[in-house]
């Protein structure tokens, strides 16, 4: 049975239990809804939780477990001679799968009869041709050994399917049935179910919080794979990037600081850009405008948010960086020779960034209690005295969490920097030069065709780890920010 | 209640601080206030009293236009503070605020230190000549408030940090600071335990030697105990306005009768 069917037959049983469970403890009760501990409902979800939740672990466990099992045993029956002419276990594993898969389909078509699938063998059927026929293109012709294998393979992982399908219907008639034994009316179903639900939960959230970890390791393992081929002190202060690709050869400069000072520069001034726009937007939308204009004004500038990032780059390629030239180019000042600049990338995105700050800002000022506006104004202070002298202090703890929010954005970003910064990492002090960052960076690394297991491009995954070190910093230290002065207003 | 000391009650009369005239309110299409003509005296309490909804606190805002800061608020007919028409177009409602000081139901300290707290109204209105003038107008006003002994040695600690009732009593001293000439007090106890009410009470009656303090207030006990002159709200007109201890022991509408007797309300 394939394993979607499985699935649609595991949660039939759910749903037939759901009824059954339901209409029991609605018997034991005497039809009387009143008498029962829990709402009906519950007692139903309670049968469909049993069916569902242990024959569904069962399911992702063998799932998981079977093909190691069925690997294992498939490689002890490989002669160790057939690996020596292959190149590695890998391979010959590869073709026995290819093979297996063959079979199979070559059945499903109708080619051979499953009997026939078992019992064939080299001499008397050309393997490659007849699987050439049904559509599974092979690269050279059969052996015996990986004929055999195959056959097990195949053998094996039907078993197990068989097995596992089997195992699993039974698991979920038998938990549907142990609940639906329960089902009575001092039975807690509601608590149960309650339970339940808050498993569920907990495991949304480890989810999250797993997935995290895992990005983590993967970065961690090929950033210290990549320290074992380069100095970390080339790394971390050398002040020239220049790679070389293997095609090339040549000795790499890996040296983080012209892309860490890249990323620093373009970030400061998206900020510069953003934060006082963004600031002053939410203010003037929070405390000056009226209902009309707001309801207007606040999804134009959440529009915004909403563009993708590769069309910021386009509007920064194609619209910034030529005015910028003409501004400060070679015919008037002569500060930038070409498009791609620092600042063009940093005007982008402060643009970009001006309704994250904006929209967090005016929701945090919108939070603060109208009796401090009042308290203000009984006083005798203006509108901007109350907003300078008053709101502001109180919302600042959120106002700052908006702009370390907008600034882990800033560093972030990609595409607005390759197309509108450059790919030239320089250490530079003129905002008027292409630079470029570390995320630009880990783009062009990976996409080169560099051997995987180079430096030049385990380099990525150190300037990833760098970034996400950044990243996490940043958002601890607003996290910091925000907790220690929240208790302020209340 | 002692009606016999209310009775007592000695009664002079003092020149009146706030005229109030042929007084209309709306919100919106909603006529919230209706015909009020009140006049309130210098240098005495006097207390709003009336059912939820009457208007009594939507009166208390008109006398220092807070009701401004609402869109759809209108207000019509006349009301002058000494004589002067604070709805006249040359008035600034801001300057006016700073003269009729406000106090509100919920302490509502902002979010510094006790000092800035009430230091914040002399820095805006430049009342301090220099840092010496502005602690001491600083500590005046916490005297005045009758907190300054429970703060004086953490001046520079939150005022949100304080009880309810110190809150309270930090709110007042933040309004005395601008040295208003009128106090607006709107419902001010009725977040505070009947301890710091006692507080706020004596403080009030403390403050009636140099203000016009008008308070609003849903206690009628409260009225009795802090006020020389009360006028009842009815449904947004003004029912009836007289001493205090003639409104509380033989008032002359049927309507304040049955108020304060607690038929209706």
């Amino acid at each position: 049975m394939p394993l979607s069917w499985l699935i649609l037959v595991i949660l039939a049983i759910a749903a037939i239990g759901y009824v059954l469970g339901r209409s029991r403890a609605l018997q034991s009760a005497n039809g009387d809804a009143r008498d029962l501990h829990s709402l009906p409902s519950y007692y139903g979800a309670y049968v469909g939780m049993w069916a569902v939740v242990p024959a569904s672990a069962i399911l992702i466990i063998w799932l998981l477990a079977q093909p190691y099992f069925v690997n294992g045993q498939v490689l002890g029956t490989l002669p160790d001679s057939i690996v020596a002419e292959g190149s590695s276990v890998g391979l010959v594993m590869s073709d026995v799968r290819r093979v297996a898969e063959g079979l199979e389909t070559a059945i499903a078509q109708g080619a051979v009869s499953r009997a026939e699938a078992d019992t064939m063998d080299v001499g008397t059927t050309d393997i490659r041709e007849m699987l050439g026929d049904v559509g599974v293109a092979l690269g050279s012709a059969v052996s015996a050994e990986v004929l055999t294998a195959a056959q097990l393979y195949r053998g094996l992982n039907a078993t197990g399917s068989l097995v596992m399908t089997v195992l699993v219907l039974l698991i979920a008639l038998g938990g549907a049935a142990f609940a639906w034994s329960r089902s009575n009316a001092q039975f807690r179903a509601r608590n149960v179910v309650e339970r339940g639900v808050l498993a569920l939960l907990i495991g949304a959230a480890s989810i999250a919080i797993l997935t995290t970890i895992g990005i983590v390791f993967a970065l961690l393992f090929n950033t210290i794979e990549f320290f074992r081929l380069y100095p970390a002190s080339d790394f971390f202060f050398g002040t020239s990037w220049a790679p070389s690709f293997s095609g090339r050869g040549g000795a790499s400069d890996l040296g983080v600081l012209p892309l860490l000072w890249g990323t620093f520069y373009i970030s400061l001034i998206a900020l510069l850009v953003a934060v006082p726009v963004g600031l002053f937007s939410a203010i003037y939308l929070s405390e000056y405008a009226s209902p009309r204009v707001r309801s207007i004004a606040k999804p134009l500038i959440e529009i915004l948010a909403g563009i993708p990032t590769i069309v910021y780059g386009l509007f920064a390629l194609l619209t910034v960086g030529p005015i910028l030239v003409s501004l400060f180019g070679k015919e008037t000042v002569g500060w930038m020779s070409g498009g791609t600049a620092v600042m063009t990338a940093g005007l982008v995105m402060g643009i970009m960034l001006i309704p994250f700050v904006s929209s967090l800002s005016d929701d945090i000022i919108n939070a603060v209690p109208q009796a401090m506006r009042d308290g203000s104004y009984g006083l005798g202070a203006t509108q901007s005295e109350t907003i300078r002298q008053v709101i502001l202090p109180a919302a600042l703890p959120g106002i700052v969490g908006a702009i370390l929010l907008a600034a882990s954005r800033a560093i972030g970003e990609t595409m607005i920097v390759v197309l509108g910064a450059g790919a030239a990492a320089r250490l530079s002090l003129n905002p008027f030069e292409a630079m470029t960052t570390i995320t630009a960076k880990i783009v062009s690394q990976l996409t080169g065709d560099a051997d995987f297991a180079s430096p030049e491009a385990l380099v990525a995954f150190a300037l990833g780890m760098t970034l996400f070190v950044l990243t996490l910093g940043l958002n601890i230290f607003a996290l910091y920010i925000v907790r220690k002065y929240r208790e302020q207003y209340d | 209640m002692n009606d016999m000391r209310i009775v007592e009650r000695d009664v002079k009369t003092n020149e009146v601080k706030i005229a109030a005239k042929d007084v209309q309110v709306y919100y919106g299409t909603n006529h919230a206030i209706k015909d009020v003509s009140v006049d309130i005296e210098d240098k005495t309490v006097t207390a709003f009293i009336g059912p939820s909804g009457c208007g009594k606190s939507t009166f208390l805002r008109c006398i220092n236009r807070m009701n401004d800061t609402i869109d759809v608020c209108r207000v019509e007919g006349d009301i002058r503070i000494d004589g002067d028409d604070i709805y006249d177009a040359k008035v600034d409602p801001v300057q006016l605020r700073a003269k009729v000081g406000m106090v509100f139901q919920k302490p509502n300290p902002f979010p510094k230190s006790i000092y800035d707290n009430v230091a914040y109204g002399p820095r805006i209105h430049g009342l301090a000549k220099n840092k010496a003038d502005l602690d001491d107008i600083v500590e005046q006003s916490l005297r005045r408030g009758a907190i300054w002994n429970e703060v004086k040695d953490r001046l520079h600690a939150p005022g949100t940090g304080l009880s309810g009732g110190q809150q309270q009593r930090l709110c007042i001293a933040r309004a005395v600071a601008t040295e208003p000439e009128v106090l607006l007090m709107d419902e001010p106890c009725s977040a505070l335990d009947p301890i710091a009410t006692a507080q706020v009470e004596e403080l009030i009656d403390e403050l009636r030697k140099n203000y016009s303090v008008v308070i609003v207030t849903h206690s009628m006990q409260q009225a009795a105990r802090v006020s020389q002159k009360t006028a009842f709200f009815h449904l947004g007109n003004l029912v009836e306005f007289g001493e205090t201890g003639q409104i509380f022991t033989n008032p002359v509408d049927p309507r304040t009768e049955s108020y304060i007797t607690g038929r209706i309300g």
